[in-house]
């Protein structure tokens, strides 16, 4: 019901509010609850969304939530008419949408560990070394490039908290960011001794900016003329300086863009598309062999725990009975999503595992629970005639297991094992919550930037049926081979 | 002659009803004898306690020498030298169904008797030859008829060589002719010096070839 009210005032125009949308989960100093009272929102963006509401004649700021990422594609969808929660001013962006002025400079930054500081003064420094930062970002854009041009690893994060936690344990060498961001890091870690230091010279510049429908191009105009005054009149700078954001970059902006009063925010035109679908090809293809990798290795993993575990719950003492019970119960009643951050980041103090290997652990172990399952029916199906064949031979408990028992349970497995191999194909998408870049998680990176999720989403759809369109017709022939008949 | 196999007073239950109270029989090498009766009167249970597939509450069954117990059936590493002496056929033959006839006759010359693949598969075949299906060596079990896949099962109950052959309702998917010719293998055995114990509800069969028939009710 509220999401169908914010909808209809958000499409309506001559309404009194003006329905804005952030990620609150990116914090403080753009958007976050208000620790006092968790209900309100405070921070710069919550700020200049209300100045901007009250000067399109007085309206008020609506917010909802949105995924950070997701903000162009729910603009345009018409969940909120403007989108605010440090959106950066990108070409694509501008060629996709509706985009305000610039009203806010930040300096892409580099933040390393202490020890560091002295070797590393820029991207040039970084070849061989882990770069974190997040996703669909002007940074990423840049370790992509820096990427090719000096080979740096860049590690892609879907929250902007998390490279800096991964910086001081040592699991990347820096981070590249904005230094609002960066500054929120270091403070929050109790400033100057908080395991890392931000590196003065800015890498690059960019902007802050709001973003519309393409369709709102007059609302654009609109907010832009209540951009410039607020930046006449001071409020602006208030809400800048009460957040510790202000500084002379932004009063050079001001003065920027005040100069070019009336000028109409520049649009470049969209013919970059197809250029950009060829650029981002290579990285696409590397992401799906990264899920290919992923699958393979992680199912592996999970046939050889999987037969560990049936063995255990069908051969083993009570206790061991019990424990591979308990395990199974635990990983098929808990969502792998949790297991995933338990294994990655709720372990980094015991033991700090790479991402890469992380996620194989956490899909292959999790797999292994149903795989085990699938085992011990496979060998209880087997005739008991069968395994007394065995025994009547002469045939240790052993052998008739590796002999008789193990190769006719295989038959009544592989189906349901290949099925499972196509299941988790699809959930190894889940790992890049633990910033491994797989083939979804790419196609997200590539549908941000491009601003659309036509090309990229159909893409990414004929790779994984690509992938898993031959493993179901080899299931379901193996099926028809030897599911139905009793050995 | 001296017994291959004696059953004393054996005695087996199911929960609390007995399938078989105080059997009592004996075979001697190159005997037939045959266990009478209709289904259900446990003679396929004898069968399973000779082969220590079953437990028997009273009792003693002893096989050249090596004797089994009531109580609960020993673990197999302390019954080597029973599965040495004693064969079984089951009903419905059983054959390993993920081996070809020759690999389901190999399986105990390779992994119990330790031969190498050449001798096993040496042995196999003539074992095969000698009952006839040795044109049947290379193929699955699915792909034998009834009286095929029968002679593949006593070929690979006799692989180790056995003095005992155990035969659970031998003549159930058989026609008349095939059940003329099972009888004719079966004699052959015992003219080796095997003892034969076959369970079956086939009185004709038990007329025609038996030794000695033991009725039970």
């Amino acid at each position: 019901m509220l999401g169908l009210v914010t909808s209809l005032a958000a499409q309506h125009p001559t309404s009194r509010v003006l329905v804005w949308g952030g990620d609150a989960e990116g914090g403080a100093p753009f958007v976050e609850a208000d620790p006092a009272d968790p209900s309100r929102l405070r921070g710069f963006d919550v700020e200049v969304a209300e100045r901007l509401a009250r000067g399109l004649g007085g309206r008020t700021a609506r917010f909802v939530q949105v995924q950070w990422s997701n903000i162009d594609q729910s603009v345009e969808r018409g969940d909120f008419t403007l989108g605010l929660s440090g959106v950066e001013d990108t070409p694509a962006r501008r060629a996709r949408h509706a985009v305000t002025l610039r009203y806010f400079e930040f300096r892409e930054v580099l933040a390393v560990r202490p020890e560091d500081a002295a070797r590393i003064h820029g991207l040039a420094d970084l070849r061989g070394r882990r770069v974190a930062t997040l996703g669909a970002t002007i940074a990423y854009d840049l370790l992509i490039q820096a990427r090719d041009a000096t080979g740096l690893l860049p590690v892609s994060y879907d929250d902007d908290v998390h490279p800096y936690g991964d910086l001081v344990a040592g699991r990347v060498d820096a981070v590249l960011l904005d230094h609002v961001i960066a500054q929120r890091a270091l403070r929050r870690r109790g400033g100057s001794g908080g395991g890392f230091v931000i590196l003065a010279p800015a890498v690059a510049v960019g902007h802050y900016v709001g973003v519309l429908a393409r369709a709102d191009s007059a609302l654009r105009d609109s907010l832009d003329v209540v951009l410039r005054e607020a930046m006449r009149d001071g409020s602006l700078e208030q809400i800048f300086r009460r957040w510790d954001v202000w500084d002379q970059n932004q009063s050079a902006l001001f003065e920027r863009v005040l100069r070019s009063e009336g000028g109409a925010t520049a649009s470049p035109a969209g013919s970059h598309t197809a250029a950009q679908v060829v650029a981002y090809l290579p990285s696409f293809a590397r992401a799906a062999a990264v899920t290919a990798l992923l699958s393979v290795l992680s199912m592996l993993l999970a046939v050889i725990v999987g037969l560990a575990l049936a063995s255990g719950r069908l051969y083993g003492p009570a206790w061991l009975r019990a424990l591979t019970t308990v395990y199974i119960e635990v990983i098929r009643g808990t969502p792998l999503l949790l297991q995933l951050f338990v294994i990655y980041y709720g372990l980094a103090g015991v033991v700090r595992l790479p991402a890469f290997l992380a996620a194989i652990l956490g899909l292959g172990l999790n797999y292994a629970a149903y795989e085990a399952e699938i085992y011990r029916g496979a060998l209880e199906a087997v005739p008991r005639t069968q395994l007394e064949a065995g025994r009547t031979l002469g045939l240790s408990e052993a052998q008739i297991l590796r002999l008789v028992r193990g190769p006719q349970a295989l038959r009544y497995a592989l189906a349901p094992m290949t099925n499972d191999f196509v299941a988790l194909l699809k959930d190894s998408a889940l790992v890049s919550v633990i910033t491994v870049v797989e083939l979804t998680k790419q196609t997200a990176i590539y549908a941000t930037n491009v601003g659309s999720w036509v090309v990229p989403g159909a893409l990414c759809a004929v790779v994984y049926l690509a992938m898993s369109l031959p493993l179901a017709r080899l299931a379901r022939r193996l099926e028809r081979r030897w599911g139905g008949r009793a050995a | 002659m001296s017994a291959l196999l004696v059953i004393d007073r054996l005695r087996v239950r199911y929960d609390t009803r007995d399938v078989l109270r105080a059997l009592s029989l004996e075979v001697a090498r190159g005997e037939l004898v045959v266990l009478m009766g209709p289904s259900g009167v446990g003679k396929t249970t004898a069968l399973r306690a000779v082969a220590a597939l079953q437990s028997f509450a009273e009792g003693r069954i002893v096989i050249e020498g090596f004797a089994l117990e009531p109580g609960p059936v020993p673990p197999e590493s302390r019954l080597v030298p029973l599965r040495r002496r004693v064969g079984l056929v089951f009903q419905g033959h059983a054959l390993f169904e993920h081996l070809s006839a020759l690999d389901n006759v190999t399986l105990a010359l390779l992994h119990v008797l330790g031969k190498s693949r050449i001798e096993a598969e040496a042995a196999a075949a003539e074992l095969l030859n000698s009952l006839d299906v040795g044109a049947r060596a290379s193929a699955w079990p699915r792909q034998l008829s009834g009286g095929e896949a029968q002679r593949v099962a006593i070929a690979r109950a006799l692989a180790p060589n056995p003095a005992l052959l155990l035969m659970d309702e031998p003549t159930a998917a058989l026609d008349p002719a095939r059940r003329t010719a099972l009888g004719n293998t079966l004699r052959r055995l015992c003219e080796q010096g095997r003892g034969l114990l076959v369970a079956t509800h086939d009185a004709e069969f038990a007329r025609a070839h038996a030794d000695r028939v033991l009725a039970l009710s």
